[in-house]
């Protein structure tokens, strides 16, 4: 019998909400007003405040359109990647028996505790000196071409098919590309969207990885961009933070409106099925 | 022998080409850079770039600013790991459960997860300047200087930040592993007369312990990491340092300052720390 649903719970529950989702608000709002107002009574919107100014000052610095396709590239590369690649690595981890299977799975759980960071001067060194991918889009996607996490989940998902399919279709003599695509794929496609939803986040939101290889304004994602407004010539706009907060809702926006439209499958147990191994 | 399917070979080629030529190349890169004096030239140019033993290895552990790093990384696991585990643990229990706007709060709470660093530092910087709103609102017990730029507090705000942050994807761990705890261990918590206190400590704390482990992991695996919060949020890890983290001194010392061999010892120090750190982790929270 379940107990009832104590008030201090869902207090709890709505101050941390408050929490979460105020800076949002804020962000907001900074990015509407024509004189930045941090006294409390500015974090309400004051209707003689209020200009799309700050959305046109940003775009004239940073120029929105060539940075939000940057961020779009380098981020349909990811996936694509990750989606062509993962689903067949994740797919051979799960069903297939071959030489160096363990091994693999194991260098697998292995990349996901040595961060990537730590290796980012030797890939500099590669990918910029060596093969001279700087300032490039497949230089700024080669070192996240294929999410290790999503292949996990991809794994998980297959193994989780019944075994009895797939005996059946290698009995009809049917290829293991074709099982791949035409039984196992279209009883996984849950798996898919969460697992793009969570590669999305990489790329798109990335800032030490292209801000150390592009050097040209016209190459670089949003977020970049906009940490270089944010590092340095913040202090010349008329109104450096309501300019700032107009391009950070313009970085945050995409992938909020993706996480809310998708929330189903941003779920406990689609995550948890990636982390019990 | 190439085993019953040898199809799965190529199936997986190009993922173990990718962690080859990603992970396990610039690995052995990084180490050999790191016994020599490694600096830029120009691409194509011979250059002699000589031995040095262990010498990097030597000026990594005597730098001061590669010192305060850690430390500074060490103050950051302090105050984020039982924020987190305490926050998270608690928003996923209160969460577990059949509560009106659900699905409202969970989205609210994967947000600052999901959206990008860059964005929501700019709130945070607003937010906590000299005369942002905080500073406003605590009047004169507001900070001299300010937050950002006050030494003693510049780190525990980077600290805050990036548990509220991640705060979203550690609840959605908890709300996982809480559906692991068998049910019928709160009922016969609730049989025994224990209060809804007293089985949480002792039905799901003990519970959802392997998914502890993790969150734990992953911060020590977040503080080697940090990069984004120093530079954008105290300007480059200010002030005099006191925010820096390891990745940050990494790229001031290998990109700005070109001492390359210099930075990929940082590098290798940290991957050996957090290796060792995971499997000290391993040993301290998964016996049972």
């Amino acid at each position: 019998m379940p107990r009832k649903v104590h008030p201090l719970r869902i207090l709890a529950l709505a101050v941390g909400a408050l929490i979460f989702l105020f800076p949002f608000y804020y962000m907001l709002i900074g990015s509407l007003q024509s004189e930045p107002d941090s006294s409390p009574a500015g974090a309400l919107p004051n209707p003689g405040n209020l200009t799309g100014g700050n959305y046109a000052d940003i775009d004239e610095r940073i120029d929105l359109g060539t940075t939000l396709v940057n961020s779009g590239i380098f981020t349909g590369g990811v996936l694509l990647g990750t989606v062509v690649f993962g689903v067949l690595a994740g797919y051979a981890l799960a069903r297939l028996h071959f030489r160096g299977r363990s091994l693999l799975f194991n260098l697998m759980l292995l990349v996901q505790v040595i961060p990537f960071q730590l290796l980012t001067i030797p890939l500099y060194v590669l990918i910029v000196r060596t093969y001279g991918l700087g300032d490039s889009y497949l230089g700024m996607i080669l070192p996240f071409a294929i999410n290790s996490t999503a292949v996990f989940v991809f794994r998980q998902y297959f193994l989780q098919l019944p075994r009895e399919l797939f005996e059946a279709a290698q009995v009809d003599g049917a290829s293991e590309l074709a099982i791949l695509f035409r039984i196992a794929l279209p009883l996984v496609k849950p798996a898919l969207l969460t697992a793009v939803l969570l590669t999305f986040i990489g790329p798109w939101n990335e800032f030490l990885w292209p801000f150390l290889i592009t050097k040209q304004a016209d190459m670089q994602p949003l977020a970049v961009a906009l940490a270089n407004y944010m590092s340095n010539v913040a202090a010349r706009a008329t109104n450096p933070f309501g300019a700032l907060l107009a391009g950070a809702c313009v970085l945050a926006a995409p992938v909020i409106v993706l996480f809310v439209i998708f929330q189903r499958h941003f779920v406990a147990t689609n995550l948890g099925s990636s982390v019990k191994g | 022998m190439l085993g019953r399917q040898p199809i799965g070979i190529a199936f997986v080629a190009p993922y173990a080409v990718f962690l080859a030529a990603v992970f396990a190349y610039p690995l052995g890169i990084a180490v050999y850079m790191s016994f020599y004096d490694w600096f830029f030239a120009a691409p194509g140019a011979v250059v002699d770039r000589p031995f040095v033993g262990f010498s990097n290895y030597v000026a990594v552990f005597s730098d001061p600013a590669v010192l305060r790093s850690f430390l500074n990384i060490a103050i950051f696991l302090v105050i984020n790991v039982p924020l987190t585990v305490g926050l998270s643990l608690g928003l996923a229990s209160a969460l577990n459960a059949a509560i009106p706007l659900r699905t409202f709060f969970r989205v609210s709470f994967y947000v600052p997860y999901v959206t990008a660093s860059v964005a929501v530092v700019g709130v945070w910087f607003f937010l906590f300047s000299s005369d942002g709103l905080v500073n406003e609102v605590l009047g004169d017990l507001a900070p001299d200087p300010s937050w950002l730029v006050n030494s003693t507090w510049a780190m525990p705000v980077i600290a805050v930040f990036v548990t509220w942050k991640q705060l979203g994807f550690f609840i959605l761990l908890y709300l996982a592993a809480l559906q692991n705890v068998p049910k019928e261990l709160y009922e016969s918590a609730a049989v025994d007369g224990a209060s809804r206190l007293r089985s949480f400590w002792t039905v799901t704390v003990p519970g959802v312990r392997p998914a502890t482990t993790l969150v734990v992991l992953l911060a020590t695996i977040t503080g080697a990491n940090l990069f984004t919060e120093p530079y954008l949020l105290t300007n480059g890890g200010g002030p005099d340092g006191a925010s820096a983290s390891p990745v940050l001194v990494m790229y001031q010392r290998g990109i700005q300052q070109g001492q390359a061999g210099l930075a990929a010892a940082i590098g290798i120090v940290l991957v050996i720390g957090v290796l060792i750190i995971s499997l000290i982790n391993r040993k301290l929270l998964e016996r049972d």
